[in-house]
């Protein structure tokens, strides 16, 4: 009962998120609502997980988590610099 | 909820936005595939859907400008074909055996033998990698070098690209 309220709610989340990233005016709208699906994928497996009593696909969570930091990285990064191969501000560009 | 970001990739005309939306859309189908206990198919969609064609399309993106232009003409011949192979693929579904049916024509046909003789016939031992690197062997050959292509060519765009750049500044 517990765990379907809380899929019920994550669901809720999911749908807001994906309506901020549809209508989102700026690309940060987007980028965040990019993130927030990607983590409430992440609960939902989890919870899921749980709700059918086989909590083993946790690790896939994990992962999930994981991939989800690389697309924001790389969508921020793409925003920053216009380019995804273009080292940071700190590190001098690297000789041929 | 697919349907609606799907219709959304669809409609939008700001590039950026449908590659958010994408990633979006490979993060629903991967949990959908969860749901359906296909994990390693979920952890292939994620991996690659959510992660790597992000990645790849936002170095496309640079590439090209951000705006997708208007389409000329009102696309209903495409649209008429995209109805109709959906209509086949569900009529098609509901010629498959039942979800998670043990006498399933796939678990009769070369699975016991898979299961039963792949330690005595190729000496792996693990069922899976005997059938993917010897009984398919020829099939994962071709998929690697199609793969293997593939990489080369993005790897070509987007260095050629980068080396433009440095010689600009």
């Amino acid at each position: 009962m517990m765990f379907a309220a809380a899929t019920l709610a994550i669901i809720v989340t999911m749908a807001l998120a994906i309506v901020r990233a549809i209508r989102g005016p700026t690309v940060f709208d987007r980028a965040q609502a990019g993130n927030t699906t990607g983590t409430m994928a992440v609960m939902l497996l989890a919870v899921i997980g749980f709700l059918n009593g086989r909590p083993e696909f946790l690790d896939l969570a994990i992962v999930y988590g994981l991939l989800n930091l690389v697309g924001t990285i790389a969508v921020l990064k793409f925003f920053r610099y216009g380019d995804l191969g273009d080292p940071g501000e700190g590190e001098p560009p690297r000789q041929p | 909820m697919m349907a609606v970001v799907a219709t959304a990739m669809v409609v939008q005309r700001n590039l950026f936005a449908v590659v958010v939306l994408g990633g979006i859309y490979s993060f629903l189908m991967a949990t959908a595939l969860v749901a359906l206990d296909a994990v390693d198919v979920a952890m292939t969609e994620a991996s690659v859907g959510a992660g790597i064609s992000t990645v790849l399309l936002l170095g496309a993106l640079h590439l090209v400008r951000g705006d997708e232009a208007r389409p000329l003409g009102r696309p209903w011949f495409p649209l008429a074909v995209s109805i109709a192979a959906g209509g086949v693929l569900v009529y098609g579904t509901l010629g498959l055996s039942a979800f998670s049916d043990a006498d399933a024509p796939i678990h009769r046909h070369v699975a016991p033998r898979y299961i039963e003789q792949a330690m005595k016939e190729t000496g792996v031992p693990n069922v899976v990698t005997a059938v993917l690197a010897s009984y398919r062997g020829y099939d994962t050959l071709g998929e690697t070098t199609v793969v293997f292509t593939a990489g080369i060519g993005v790897i070509a765009l987007l260095r050629q690209r980068r080396r433009k750049d440095r010689d600009r500044k």
